[in-house]
């Protein structure tokens, strides 16, 4: 595995001199690019939805007034969609959907419009359907590239409240590890550097592979990797610099999964659901609550703690009905 | 058993919901024999505070006795034992909580992650309090889940009333903390916007703290009153008089020296203009706070001066006075009260009886008439300051 893939990588010398990778988000630019352009589109539509009218040849009706308005609401919400989250994800498809919305509006009304009218708009719907076309491409670049950005590589790291020493103790016992790493069942020891992991998968499935350590620094930094033969083979690091000023210590993961191949997609799904780099950080964060407080936060609309996806579906705020096992 | 929930905007009823269980080694499960409805319920109320779900449990004001305790919550703590609950929910371990940050908790957050998105880093979970502060049910119930209990839950030794120490959980802390933030010197004058009991207990802890001058400004008469009697503030109607004026008169030209914003997101204005242009921006979510009380702040406060917000916001807000507040050399702190650091102290000034808190409740009722309660305390109806609920 070692080899690491260097597509869409690229480095920089932060203030302190260290020198880091970073991803590229070329993709990501056009997708954030797009989001303002929403913006200004929903404000223009909203602000002066007369003139746009006129512009666009529907301003003899009234029902048009109303589709403009809505049009321009959702333009707000596709600019939401692209600028909010940090990584535009799935959000550069709601301008995908809401374009071809424009484009069956605006050639419904063109079947009723005659001359001056017509022409415009006749230009309008090309420059819809030009639109549409760059939103297509920017939708596909996001998600595709995203997604094996993600899956290929993640990088994660917190702040944890405890000496380094402390830290690299308890991650060194691998057995440790599922109770802040959710998706994982058990590790068990089986030598002095080999380790049995056992994973959940979705419907009930479970997903089994041998590690072995392959380096090992005292309360510097551990590596270790899949022993041939894994259904996914993975490696992974993890990293313990105290941090500046006494402010305990940081921990950075770097995992690696085998490149890309047609059963990769499929597998890692099967153990990591959609978003392994959210799956890490909740892990971490996790992480961070077992080694500072000694349990982890559970509240009564979030009772298996820190799953953010499972935070759209949550449950109300109210005590369980059942105790827990 | 009963638990007061929130249904949708506007709309909150006392439903039959499960006890509580020990989720965690350092729970503790509380009999609540007092609970209180907050200003800041208010902003739930009312829907301005995202991530809300039907059902949630409100209040995050309540005391009571403890009736079990998980195996790491037994030191220090004991079942039968009387403790009031502090709003935030802190762990006692992490980076912030040992800067005595307690609202800024790291751990106690399961949704941490919700809130990041709305605010780039998350602050502490709170009782009843929304998903994106972590999903935790309520005190406005007979019995409440308290987790981190031996940072939680203040023992309270003596037999002082409920009525005495309940506020401990959270107004009484905040009113102080606004004042200890103005960092308050000898001469100083203070202005706090908003009667409320936040207001009430910002001026006389000013006053403790050593202000020369305390200046309350509301527009409900019954409030203003008491905050004169109570804390011998001098107060201003803004209904009635021009705020900037009135304060620019009383001090001779120079502005207060620190001005509090204990109004928060929903405040008022007496310009129906003014008013009208936020509260339309609220209505369709494009400004999420209604900064009345914090622009006027700013504009008053005196050159150098600091601003003190602990009036509750959710979100973002618009027209914010940034030049005056740049080119005069203000100070804006602000925060959640760190309740924790401030309990104990305050307890024992309560003991001393150089503080009663208990004069600002003007309704007691039963749990069962919490949207009664819900609904005199936001009309202000009946003089209602403070309602206390008895399960
Ligand atoms: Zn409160
Ligand atoms: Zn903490």
């Amino acid at each position: 595995m070692g080899r690491r893939s260097t597509i869409d990588v690229r480095s920089v010398t932060d203030t302190l001199g260290i020198e880091r990778e970073t991803q590229s988000r070329g993709s990501q630019g056009l997708a954030r690019f797009l989001g303002w352009f929403s913006l200004g589109l929903g404000v223009t539509t909203l602000a002066a939805r007369p003139q746009v009218g006129r512009l666009c040849g529907v301003d003899d009706s009234r029902t048009a007034q109303t589709v403009l308005q809505a049009a321009g609401v959702r333009e707000l919400g596709h600019a939401a969609a692209l600028l909010f989250p940090r990584r535009a994800g799935w959000g550069a498809w709601t301008r995908v959907a809401g374009d071809v919305m424009d484009l069956a509006a605006s050639t419904t009304a063109m079947r009723n419009r005659r001359g001056e009218r017509r022409r415009r708009l006749m230009y309008t719907t090309w420059a819809l359907a030009g639109i549409t076309a760059v939103d297509l491409y920017a939708a596909v670049q996001v998600t595709r590239g995203g997604r094996f950005r993600a899956s290929n590589r993640v990088q994660a790291s917190v702040t944890i409240n405890r000496s380094a020493e402390d830290a690299y103790r308890f991650w060194h016992d691998f057995e440790n590890l599922p109770r802040f790493m959710s998706h994982l069942e058990s590790v068990r020891m089986v030598g002095d550097r080999r380790s049995h992991w056992t994973a959940k998968a979705p419907a009930g499935r479970r997903v089994e592979w041998d590690a072995e350590i392959v380096a090992d620094r005292p309360n510097e930094m551990i590596t270790w990797r899949s022993v041939d033969g894994a259904t996914v083979p993975n490696s992974g690091s993890v990293r313990f610099v105290p941090a500046a000023g006494g402010r305990g210590t940081e921990v950075r993961v770097d995992l690696e999964y085998a490149p890309p191949g047609r059963m990769f997609g499929a597998a890692l799904a099967k153990i990591f659901g959609e978003h392994p780099q959210q799956q890490i950080c909740d892990d971490l964060r996790r992480f961070k609550q077992v080694m500072e407080t000694g349990e982890i936060a559970r509240s009564d609309g979030s009772p298996d703690g820190t799953n953010t996806q499972q935070q759209i579906k949550q449950r109300p705020a109210q005590p369980l009905a059942m105790p827990r096992a | 058993m009963k638990a007061t929930c929130w249904i949708a905007p506007n709309n909150v009823a006392v439903e039959e919901v499960p006890e509580p269980k020990i989720l965690n080694p350092r729970d503790a499960i509380v009999k609540i024999t007092s609970s209180a409805i907050c200003g800041s319920d208010l902003h739930l109320l009312d829907g301005f505070i995202p991530t809300m779900k039907k059902g949630d449990v409100l209040g995050h004001e309540f005391m009571g006795e403890i009736v079990e305790l998980g195996h790491a919550a037994r030191d220090g703590l004991k079942i039968g034992d009387r403790v009031v609950v502090a709003f935030p929910i802190a762990c006692g371990n992490c980076a912030s909580c040992q800067r005595g940050l307690y609202s800024v908790c790291e751990n106690s957050n399961p949704n941490a992650a919700i809130a990041e998105l709305a605010m780039g880093h998350a602050p502490a979970g709170i009782y009843g309090y929304s998903h994106m502060l972590g999903g935790y049910a309520g005190g406005q119930a007979q019995y409440a889940r308290v987790p981190y209990a031996d940072v939680g839950a203040l023992k309270i030794e003596d037999d002082l009333p409920d009525e005495k120490v309940l506020f401990l959980s959270d107004v009484l802390p905040t009113g102080y903390m606004a004042a200890e933030m103005c960092d308050i010197k000898r001469g100083d004058i203070v202005a706090v916007w908003g009667a409320g009991p936040v207001g009430q207990f910002a001026a006389l802890s000013a006053y403790l703290l050593g202000a020369e001058r305390v200046i309350v400004i509301d527009r409900f008469q019954y409030r203003l009153r008491m905050v004169r009697e109570k804390c011998g503030a001098e107060i201003i109607n803004y209904e009635e008089t021009d705020v900037m004026d009135a304060l620019r008169d009383m001090t001779a030209g120079r502005g207060p020296d620190a001005c509090i914003d204990a109004v928060g997101t929903e405040g008022h204005h007496a310009s129906p203009a003014l008013y009208a242009y936020d509260r339309a921006k609220q209505a369709v979510k494009v400004e999420l706070d209604r900064p009345h009380a914090l622009r006027e702040a700013v504009l008053s406060c005196r050159n150098g001066g600091t601003i003190s917000v602990i009036g509750a916001y959710g979100g973002f807000i618009d027209k914010f006075p940034m030049g005056s507040f740049m080119n005069r050399s203000l100070t804006m702190r602000s925060g959640q009260a760190h309740v924790q650091r401030y309990w104990r102290p305050l307890l024992e000034r309560i003991r001393r009886g150089e503080i009663d808190p208990s004069y600002i409740i003007t309704h007691t009722m039963r749990l069962e008439d919490t949207p009664h309660g819900y609904d005199i305390f936001k009309n202000k109806q009946d003089e209602c300051l403070k309602v206390v609920l008895k399960p």
